[in-house]
């Protein structure tokens, strides 16, 4: 960890023991969290995980504390997408009640974290999950005890009075046996801060998550987003995420498929430019056999970014008829812009199908003139062959409605960047 | 009126055209026929602006505006239209939502007003059946999965609907049974009249039976050289492109 990330740890873990007494939940399970990140610090390079990804542009950001009272939260929350649906917004971590609309269905159940916090340890390996299970305050608690339907859960980030702030919200969604729950979850904001959210995510035997991800963080913003995710015999965990926003984004996501039958979908796209970074890492672990993962992620890179995709399948022993799929391709429509991609498959089953591939291309120029040729302008013929080519990403989102508000967020990131 | 003067051009460095000379005036529809390798279809690449042809020599001008000065949507803008020998597929996009985004951005050149879906599908619904298209290949990726003389017929509707007023055709009889050759001869044909010229490439006489050209000419080495009538075509299906040529080296 370079100097001045070792700084940026240190602001935290001092925050911490300023505010380690009115945190709410089990003050040992913090604890802990705070000894691994003083003995770890925060990621760096020189962790084969965080390779492609180098957090020190963090240490360029005081983090104010603590976190004062927000304005223009109202205006922030006027650009959610609009969709007729139960909502829980949170404005820098924290539940508002005013801004929520929370006339949920008989089948879901939703509270704040802050009312009833009970926080678990989270695996060892997860630096940031650390950081947040030490100052996590608030959350979401979502629970679908039958057709829940769908719910929009919102995160509205800004900084305070110029100043950046840091906040770790730590969300837990649980789908009962047999339940059923689509997530809507947006992510946007204003100005410099750090989001910094973990998921902890159940689905109990025949349950279905559907969990789908729009990250439109403000263009000065750090999104460094964990899920950990449990899908029990015969139970669906379906996730997309959409990144086109903050300056610097990784949503890592690690499901274990633990009964016989689970399926995980882990599919998600990117579109970037200017100097983003978007980092896409996943972890399946196959713990039960005959379980399927599908992955598909897509990156279109302009400009100097940088996309990274590691995607790991681990399939244990007992794992026989595991069925695993991966794939991510790249469209790179700058010679500066780069992407890093790492498929890691740790096999331990001898009975397994388990597929990866990789590809990176520009745009086909017999196509572009083929365009041009019937009168399509060069810079629409470019956007149309990249809403092609994420086309085939977002069909992997089958509810039309929130296929649609990606549709709707894809149209106007390409706009803004024309 | 389309005026090509004395136009050379090369792929890598190699030379295709070597100074052809060509004028097309309003209404006329010209046939250019050729040996493998003569230059015909870059002809069509060039006036139309595809990457990878260096003209090296002469002009071609459109209505008295430099073509090759042009960028390739601005030609289309213009009027001009190619029909291409390989339709490219465009797998995720709508062959809908791609000729709709065509003709809009084309109104849009003109100071027209665009149209919305509702209006587009009447005009793009009236032309498929002219050209006995099924109405499922609007809902189809762009030529994706098409089978050649669909794609073919796809080339002619966009060609319908934009209402080119010089189409260039490169070899659109090329793969084509006689049925679908007569769709698209009947589709050229529709839309002949004192505005609208055409260009059409061929290397048989087959296709000019149902589209009856003004003017015929042989290209053969980069240059045209011999023009003629209807009555060519028959002559060089007769006697070959070797006997046509040798006959006109003689002269």
């Amino acid at each position: 960890m370079s100097a001045a990330l070792q700084t940026t740890a240190q602001g935290f873990l001092s925050r911490y023991e300023g505010l380690r007494t009115q945190l709410p939940g089990d003050a040992a399970v913090r604890d802990r969290a705070a000894e691994a990140l003083r003995a770890a610090g925060l990621p760096s390079v020189r962790q084969e995980a965080w390779r492609y990804t180098n957090l020190r542009p963090l240490a360029d950001l005081p983090f104010a504390e603590p976190i004062g009272p927000v304005d223009g939260a109202e205006a922030l929350a006027a650009r959610l997408p609009q969709i007729d649906a139960p909502r829980l917004v949170m404005v820098n971590g924290r539940m508002r009640q005013d801004l929520s609309r929370l006339d949920v269905p008989e089948g879901l159940r939703v509270s704040a974290f802050a009312d009833a916090p009970t926080l678990a340890d989270l695996p060892a390996d997860a630096p940031m999950g650390a950081l947040n299970t030490m100052l996590a305050e608030d959350g979401a608690m979502i629970e679908a005890t039958g057709e829940a339907g769908t719910l929009v859960l919102a995160s509205l980030g800004t900084d305070v009075a110029g100043r950046a702030v840091a906040f770790h919200p730590r969300h837990r969604i649980r789908v009962a046996s047999g339940a059923s729950l689509v997530l809507l979850e947006v992510s946007l904001g204003q100005g410099a801060y750090l989001h910094n959210p973990v998921f902890e995510i159940d689905v109990a035997e025949d349950g279905l998550l559907v969990h789908v991800r729009l990250q439109q963080e403000s263009a000065a913003a750090f999104h460094l987003a964990t899920v950990f995710a449990e899908v029990a015999k015969d139970g669906t965990y379906d996730f997309f995420t959409l990144n086109l926003g903050a300056r610097l984004a990784r949503c890592e996501a690690r499901a274990r498929l633990s009964g016989t039958g689970a399926i995980v979908y882990l599919n998600g796209a990117q579109m970037l430019d200017g100097q983003q970074l978007g980092d896409i890492t996943t972890v399946v672990a196959h713990d039960a056999p005959a379980c399927a993962s599908r992955q598909t992620v897509k990156n279109v890179l302009s400009g100097h970014a940088r996309g990274v995709f590691q995607g790991r399948i681990d399939v244990a022993r007992v794992a026989q008829k595991t069925d695993g799929y991966q794939m991510n391709q790249a469209l790179l429509l700058s010679p500066d812009a780069e992407i890093d991609s790492k498929p890691q498959l740790q096999i331990y089953a001898d009975d397994v199908k388990c597929s990866h591939g990789a590809t990176v291309g520009e745009l086909d120029a017999n196509q572009l003139f083929y365009l041009r040729s019937r009168g399509v302008p060069e810079m629409e013929a470019r956007g149309i062959l990249v809403r092609a080519f994420l086309s085939e990403a977002l069909d992997a989102v089958a509810d039309q409605r929130l296929r649609a508000v990606l549709e709707d967020a894809l149209t106007a990131r390409w706009a803004e960047a024309a | 009126m389309l005026k090509i003067e004395n136009l050379s051009a090369r792929v890598e460095e190699k030379p295709i055209l070597k100074g052809l000379t060509l004028s097309v005036a309003p209404g006329e529809i010209h046939a250019i026929m050729g040996p493998n390798g003569s230059g015909k279809s870059t002809l069509a690449h060039v006036l139309s602006g595809r990457e990878g042809y260096e003209v090296t020599g002469g002009s071609a001008t459109y209505n008295g505006v430099d073509l090759l000065a042009l960028e390739p949507e601005e030609r289309a803008a213009a009027g001009l239209f190619l029909a291409f020998q390989y339709p490219v597929e465009l797998p995720g996009v709508g062959n809908a939502n791609f000729l709709r985004t065509a003709l809009n951005a084309i109104r849009r050149a003109h100071g027209e007003p665009e149209l919305d879906a509702v209006q587009f599908l009447k005009l793009a619904r009236a032309e498929m059946k002219r050209l006995a298209m099924p109405d499922d290949m609007l809902k189809r990726n762009v030529n994706v999965g098409f089978s050649g003389g669909e794609k073919k017929r796809n080339e002619i509707l966009q060609m319908a609907v934009l209402k080119p007023s010089l189409a260039i055709l490169d070899e659109t009889d090329s793969g084509l049974d006689i049925d679908a050759l007569r769709i698209v001869a009947e589709g050229v044909n529709a839309m002949r009249g004192p505005e609208f010229s055409a260009i059409v490439i061929t290397h048989y006489q087959r296709l000019l039976d149902h589209i009856v050209p003004d003017f015929v000419h042989v290209l053969a080495d980069g240059r045209i050289q011999r023009s003629g009538g209807p009555e060519l075509a028959h002559e060089l299906e007769a006697s070959g492109y070797a006997g046509v040529l040798s006959e006109a080296e003689a002269a």
